[in-house]
C-alpha cells in the first residue's frame, strides 16, 4: 500500500517528536516540516531526515503544486484557528494537535474511529490524552456526575505554544472529559513543575461515582484501559490500584474513584520524562494512520 | 525613599478570607465574609483579598470544594466594604479568564494572578485580559525560596511586561530567612524600577512573617500581605495587626487603626476560625522543608486516610520538590509510603 504523505507545521517540542513517530509509521510518509524559526532544533532535524523544510511559515506549503495528504499541527490554538480552513479548502485532512478545537476531538481508545469523514480533528491535550481514557472506562461501567483530572508536567516540556495557551488547554481539556470521557460535569487542572531533574509526567483522574458503584467493574474497566493505552505509549503506567473513598465533606458529598497515573515517554526527542509529548503524538499518529488507510491511495 | 502613595509609605493586603480559607477547609459562609470585611475595613484596612484558597476556581477534589460559590463571597464582601478594594487570586492552569470576568462583575477590583516562581510566562494572557478590563494588577510568583533572586527578577520582568503594576515575592512554604527576602526584594526592584511595584506575601512557618516582611520593605518592597490573627494556610500568615503595630512603632505609615485591628483580630475574625493557626511539628517542618503551606491540611487528611506519618508525607514532598497545586501527589506520596511500610 502506497503511504499518505504528511506535513508538519509546527517545529516546536510536539512538532519534533512527532516526526521521529512519523518516520517510524508504516502508512504515513512526512515529507514537509514548517516552521518560522530559521534555528529551530526541529527544523535541523527534519532536514537531516530528509524532509524538505521551509521556516517562512504555512504559506510555502501550500503554495506548492504537491500538497500532503495530511497535515499534523503542532503550532498553537491561534494559529491552527487561521489555518484550518486554508487546508479544508484544499483538502487536506487535518491532525491538530493544538487545543484549537476545531474539529471534532478523537481519544484512541474512546472513539479512534469515529470522525474519519471529518476533514479536521483535534487532539485535545496531552492532559487529555493522558485522562480523558480513565473517565471512559469509569464512565462505560457506572455514571460519572463530575470528573476532575490534575496533570504535572515538567517544565521544560511545556513549550511557548502550551504556555502561551494554558486557558485554552483547561478549557478544552474539560470539554473533552464530557463530550469523550462521558463525565456530565468536566474540569482540568495543569501544573508546571521545574524541578531538576524534570519529573515525569504524572496524571489523576477524580471520577465522582455512585455511592453504590460496583467497586470492582470499575477497577477491572480502568486497567483495561490502561492496558488499551500502553499499546500505543508504552510508558503509560497506573501508580497505584484505584483508590476508592466514600462520601465525606473532603470529597464534596461524592462516593469518588481516584486514579493514579504516570507517562513515561519514548525518549524520541526530548528524555523520557517528556510523556506529555509522547502521548499526544503516540494518539495522533494512530489517528494519522487510519486516516491514511481510508484514503484508498 | 519610595512610597505608595502621598499618604501611605506602604499598602497592606489582608488574605484571611483567601489564604485562611485554606485553614478554614474552604467552608467560610457570606456572613462569616460579611463579618470581617466590615471590621477590617473599619479598621483602615486598604485591600482585601476574598477567594477560594487556592484562587479562582478552586473548588475541586483535589483542593476542597468551596461550602459557599467564591463568587458569591466576593460579592458579599464587595457589597460590605465601604473603603476597601476587594482582590481575588487565580492561577492559570486551574482558574481561567471568565473566572476573572465573573469576580470583576461581582465587585472585585484588584486580580492578583500566581504562578509558580519560574513559570511566569503562563499569566501573560491573564494580564492582559485584566488590564483591558480595567483592574488594578498583583502578580504573585509563588515558592520564590526554591529559586535564586536573578532567575526570580527576571520572573517579575515577565509579568511587569506583561501588565503587572506589582510583582510579589511570595514565600508560599514559609522557607525564607531575611536575607533571602532582602535579596529577592532588592532584584526586583533593581530590575522592575519604575515599571512596578515590588510585593512581599510571607508565611509563619519559621515564625518570620512580621521580621521578614519589615526586611521586604527595607529593600523597597511597596506592598505586604499579611493575614488578621495570621489566619492563612501553614502556621498561617503575616499577622495583620501585629505588622500595622510594628509598622506603627518603626514610623512606616500604612493607614491601619492598628488598636481596631486588634479588636478585629479578637472579635471578627477569631470567631470565624475553626483553631488558632499554629506553629506546630507539621507547619514547621514546612518552612524547614520548603513545603507549599497549603498541603498541611491534605497531609493530615491522607495521612489519617492510609495510617502514615503526616510528617513524612510533607517531607517527601518536599524531597520531590511538589510546587503548588499538586496536592493530588500527597495521596500518590501516602500510598508510597503506605507500600514501603507493609514491605518492610
Amino acid at each position: 500500500m502506497k503511504k499518505a504523505t504528511a506535513a508538519i507545521v509546527g517545529s516546536g517540542n510536539i512538532g519534533t517528536d512527532l516526526l521521529h513517530k512519523l518516520l517510524r509509521s508504516p502508512h504515513i510518509e512526512p515529507r514537509w516540516m514548517v516552521g518560522v524559526d530559521p534555528d529551530s532544533e526541529g527544523l535541523a532535524r527534519a532536514r537531516r531526515a530528509g524532509l524538505d523544510v521551509t521556516h517562512e511559515g504555512v504559506d510555502r506549503l501550500l503554495e506548492r503544486a504537491e500538497l500532503p495528504d495530511l497535515v499534523f499541527e503542532a503550532t498553537s490554538a491561534y494559529v491552527h484557528r487561521a489555518n484550518a480552513p486554508r487546508y479544508a479548502a484544499l483538502g487536506i485532512k487535518a491532525v491538530d494537535l493544538t487545543p484549537a478545537a476545531v474539529g471534532p476531538a478523537v481519544v484512541p481508545p474512546a472513539n479512534l474511529t469515529a470522525h474519519l469523514d471529518a476533514d479536521n480533528v483535534n487532539m485535545i491535550t496531552c492532559g487529555g490524552q493522558a485522562t480523558i481514557p480513565v473517565v471512559h472506562a469509569v464512565s462505560r461501567v457506572v455514571p460519572v456526575a463530575y470528573a476532575e483530572i490534575v496533570a504535572s508536567v515538567a517544565s521544560a516540556s511545556a513549550g511557548p505554544g502550551t504556555r502561551a495557551n494554558i486557558d485554552e488547554f483547561t478549557r478544552t481539556t474539560s470539554r473533552g472529559i464530557e463530550e469523550i470521557g462521558g463525565a456530565a460535569r468536566g474540569k482540568a487542572i495543569i501544573i508546571l513543575n521545574p524541578a531538576e531533574p524534570p519529573v515525569i509526567m504524572r496524571d489523576t483522574v477524580f471520577c465522582a461515582i455512585p455511592e453504590d458503584a460496583d467497586r470492582e467493574a470499575v477497577s477491572a474497566s480502568v486497567k483495561q484501559v490502561a492496558e488499551d493505552v500502553a499499546a500505543y505509549v508504552p510508558g503509560y503506567r497506573l501508580r497505584a490500584e484505584p483508590q476508592f473513598d466514600d462520601p465525606s465533606p473532603a470529597t464534596g458529598g461524592h462516593a469518588r474513584v481516584a486514579v493514579f497515573l504516570e507517562v513515561e515517554g519514548a525518549g524520541d526527542y526530548l528524555p523520557p520524562y517528556a510523556g506529555n509529548l509522547d502521548i499526544m503524538t503516540a494518539a495522533a499518529t494512530k489517528v494519522g494512520e487510519e486516516f491514511a488507510k481510508g484514503l484508498h491511495l | 525613599m519610595k512610597t505608595y502613595s502621598d499618604t501611605l509609605d506602604i499598602r497592606i493586603t489582608d488574605s484571611s478570607l483567601r489564604d485562611g480559607s485554606h485553614a478554614k477547609g474552604h467552608r467560610f459562609t457570606a456572613e462569616d465574609v460579611r463579618s470581617v470585611v466590615a471590621a477590617l475595613d473599619a479598621a483602615g484596612v486598604p485591600v482585601i483579598e476574598v477567594t477560594h484558597g487556592d484562587g479562582l476556581g478552586g473548588s475541586s477534589f483535589n483542593y476542597g470544594f468551596s461550602a459557599t460559590p467564591e463568587q458569591e463571597l466576593i460579592k458579599a464582601a464587595a457589597d460590605t466594604a465601604r473603603h476597601a478594594k476587594i482582590a481575588f487570586l487565580m492561577l492559570p492552569g486551574l482558574g481561567v479568564k471568565d473566572d476573572i470576568r465573573a469576580a470583576h462583575g461581582n465587585g472585585g477590583t484588584i486580580c492578583r494572578i500566581a504562578t509558580h516562581c519560574t513559570e511566569a510566562d503562563i499569566s501573560v494572557q491573564h494580564f492582559g485580559l485584566a488590564r483591558e478590563m480595567g483592574l488594578e494588577t498583583v502578580g504573585f510568583l509563588m515558592m520564590a525560596h526554591s529559586t535564586s533572586p536573578e532567575t526570580l527578577a527576571r520572573q517579575a520582568r515577565i509579568m511587569a511586561d506583561a501588565g503587572c503594576q506589582c510583582v510579589y515575592v511570595v514565600d508560599s512554604a514559609g522557607a525564607m530567612v531575611m536575607d533571602q527576602v532582602t535579596d529577592r526584594v532588592a532584584a526586583l526592584v533593581a530590575e522592575l524600577g519604575d515599571d512596578a511595584q515590588v510585593g512581599f506575601h510571607g508565611h509563619e512557618n519559621l515564625g518570620l512573617g512580621v521580621g521578614n516582611s519589615v526586611a521586604a520593605v527595607r529593600a523597597g518592597a511597596l506592598q505586604i500581605d499579611g493575614s488578621t490573627r495570621r489566619l492563612g494556610a501553614g502556621a498561617g500568615n503575616t499577622p495583620v495587626e501585629a505588622f500595622a503595630a510594628v509598622c506603627q512603632k518603626m514610623g512606616i505609615r500604612t493607614g491601619i487603626d492598628v488598636l481596631a485591628v486588634i479588636d478585629a483580630a479578637e472579635d471578627a475574625v477569631r470567631p470565624v476560625m475553626d483553631e488558632e493557626c499554629r506553629l506546630d511539628r507539621m507547619a514547621l517542618l514546612m518552612g524547614h522543608a520548603g513545603v507549599y503551606s497549603s498541603f498541611l491540611r491534605h497531609a493530615y487528611r491522607q495521612a489519617d486516610r492510609y495510617g502514615v506519618s503526616g510528617a513524612r508525607i510533607l517531607l517527601r514532598a518536599g524531597e520531590r520538590r511538589l510546587v503548588g497545586g499538586q496536592e493530588d501527589q500527597l495521596i500518590d506520596i501516602a500510598l508510597e509510603l503506605a507500600a514501603e511500610h507493609r514491605t518492610a
